[in-house]
């Protein structure tokens, strides 16, 4: 018997997402109704990485078998959900779920700051986004998606946030890493070109290499 | 042109204006001409004027940054006034290049968020929301405060006497630091029994320090105290959210800071936690004045 289809078993028949926590805390309580079985014995102590990569390769191959469901790792817990693409009738099965309204942009903009730069106080995220944000940051701690982490060492002692566990499922992320171009946003600091020297009036500033932008973004696209 | 109409954009701030004069420009952040930016960005500014529209003053600041820069280029090179010191040469045009790249790469990465967003919602989890076939347990009745009270006199029991010999310990908790501590603790766990809540507790201060905090978050109705059948373990969980009939819960007010070992502070705490039930108040206070150290303790030191 494979790890994997044992895990497979389990998170089939779970009642929520499990953690690798919960899922060793299983294999340990197995053995209480192992009679005699060498397999459910020698699993009693399964390693953390074990049960990881099992879960990983188990993940690939049910993307790789392009089933309707696949198996995902949310907020540090595993579970089965269902391919987007069959949302309609699965709304139709279920209802409709209780979701809270999408977020506004002002609110994603602030909330993708936060979760790139946490922890972050409130007067560093107006300074990227070059407006107030109060309001919005009230909505997004109102919603759970964000919390106090502490106090920053600076002058007056501010504030400082990140993200939350609820931030994570609410987008289907497995932790922060996951991110979309997480090693890109998360701290590294936009490096001053060399060739600023080009001072002529008018004269744009020679752009460097590496931080070429795409052209498209989703913002205002209408002109007059 | 009579007719000529602007169709507005709702711009989130300064910064969302000049990515979208950019934009419309069609070139790289970085070959931008600030002269001209600034130009349009000031055109922009009259029209929200002309069309009555409130302007915030991050508007009216980046229009003067970006005035200063246009001053600046105006000048031949070798007559600009060469910054002493004051700015450590920072070039203005530099400054704001770098914060529209950074708040680019936000916008964008909000973009994604967004996607991730609406994908979410048509992700469906191996167990359906509401789980209509799982049981009721059994009404859970909500401890009372004699409850509470008895529960933790039985821990108070166990710092009763102890001989002659005392330590003095400093005050290391206060309540409301036991406070983000017992909510730290339900955040990891559903629910906590009574006893567990006292298990790391050294001295009677942080079990009355402990159950302050309890008391405080119950009246805040963050968190509820219930036991499931008669003389059983209380333990203690998340309160379920209440509807919005429910009084506004106020920050922990200034008494919730300070330690509790004085008279005054114990009274005052439990006065707010259970106002009205002048026993348990009564009773509260009293552990909290038998926590202080007495005076004559001090020279009991071994």
């Amino acid at each position: 018997m494979e790890l994997k289809f044992i895990l497979e078993a389990i998170l089939f028949s779970a009642q929520k997402p499990l953690s690798l926590k919960e899922l060793r805390d299983v294999f340990a309580g197995a053995v209480e109704h192992a009679e005699g079985n060498e397999t459910v014995r020698g699993l009693k102590r399964v390693k953390e990485e074990q049960l990881t990569a099992a879960l990983e390769e188990l993940a690939r191959e049910h993307e790789a078998a392009q089933r309707s469901y696949r198996l995902v790792c949310v907020a540090g817990a595993w579970q089965f959900v269902t391919q987007p693409e069959y949302a309609a009738w699965l709304k139709a099965l279920v209802g409709h779920r209780a979701r809270p309204p999408r977020l506004s942009q002002p609110a994603l903009e602030t909330l993708a700051i936060i979760a790139y730069r946490q922890p972050i106080t409130r007067a560093e995220v107006e300074q990227v986004r070059g407006v107030a944000v109060d309001g919005v940051m009230q909505t997004l701690l109102e919603r759970g998606l964000i919390e106090q982490l502490g106090r920053a060492e600076l002058v007056g002692r501010p504030m400082t946030y990140g993200t939350t566990a609820v931030f994570l499922e609410y987008f289907g992320l497995r932790n922060l890493e996951d991110l979309p171009a997480a090693d890109e946003l998360r701290r590294i600091p936009v490096q001053r070109p060399e060739s600023l020297a080009t001072a002529d009036p008018g004269l744009a500033t020679a752009p460097p290499e590496q931080l070429n932008l795409p052209n498209e973004h989703p913002g205002p696209s209408e002109g007059n | 042109m009579s007719d000529y109409k602007v169709k507005f954009e709702i711009f989130e701030g300064p910064l969302d204006l000049l990515l979208y004069l950019i934009k419309k420009e069609e070139v790289d952040i970085y070959e931008v001409n600030l002269t001209r930016l600034a130009t349009q960005f000031i055109e922009y500014i009259d029209t929200m004027r002309l069309l009555d529209l409130e302007i915030a003053g991050e508007f009216l600041v980046m229009a003067a940054t970006l005035m200063y820069i246009k001053s600046r280029e105006l000048l031949p090179v070798d007559q600009q006034v060469e910054t002493d010191g004051e700015d450590d040469g920072e070039d203005p045009r530099w400054e704001l290049i770098r914060q529209l790249v950074e708040y680019k790469k936000f916008k964008d990465a909000a973009g994604q968020l967004g996607v991730l967003e609406a994908r979410q919602e048509s992700v469906f989890p191996r167990v359906p929301g509401k789980l209509e076939f799982e049981a009721e347990g059994p009404a859970r009745a909500e401890a009372s405060i004699f409850d509470l009270l008895n529960a933790v006199n039985l821990v108070l029991a166990r710092f009763g006497q102890r001989g002659d010999q005392r330590d003095i310990f400093e005050d290391k908790w206060s309540v409301s630091e036991k406070i983000e501590h017992l909510m730290r603790a339900l955040n990891e766990r559903q629910r906590l029994k009574f006893s567990e809540l006292f298990e790391g507790v050294t001295s009677r201060t942080e079990v009355v320090v402990t159950f302050l905090a309890l008391l405080e978050l119950i009246r805040l109705k963050q968190i509820a105290a219930v036991q499931e059948q008669p003389f059983g373990e209380i333990e203690i969980c998340r309160a379920a959210p209440v509807a919005a009939s429910a009084p506004v819960p106020t920050p922990p007010e200034p008494v919730a800071e300070q330690e509790p070992a004085g008279p005054d502070s114990g009274g005052g705490a439990s006065g707010e936690a259970q106002a009205g039930e002048g026993v348990p108040g009564g009773a509260v206070e009293s552990a909290a004045i038998s926590s202080a150290p007495a005076p004559n303790s001090n020279q009991q030191t071994a």
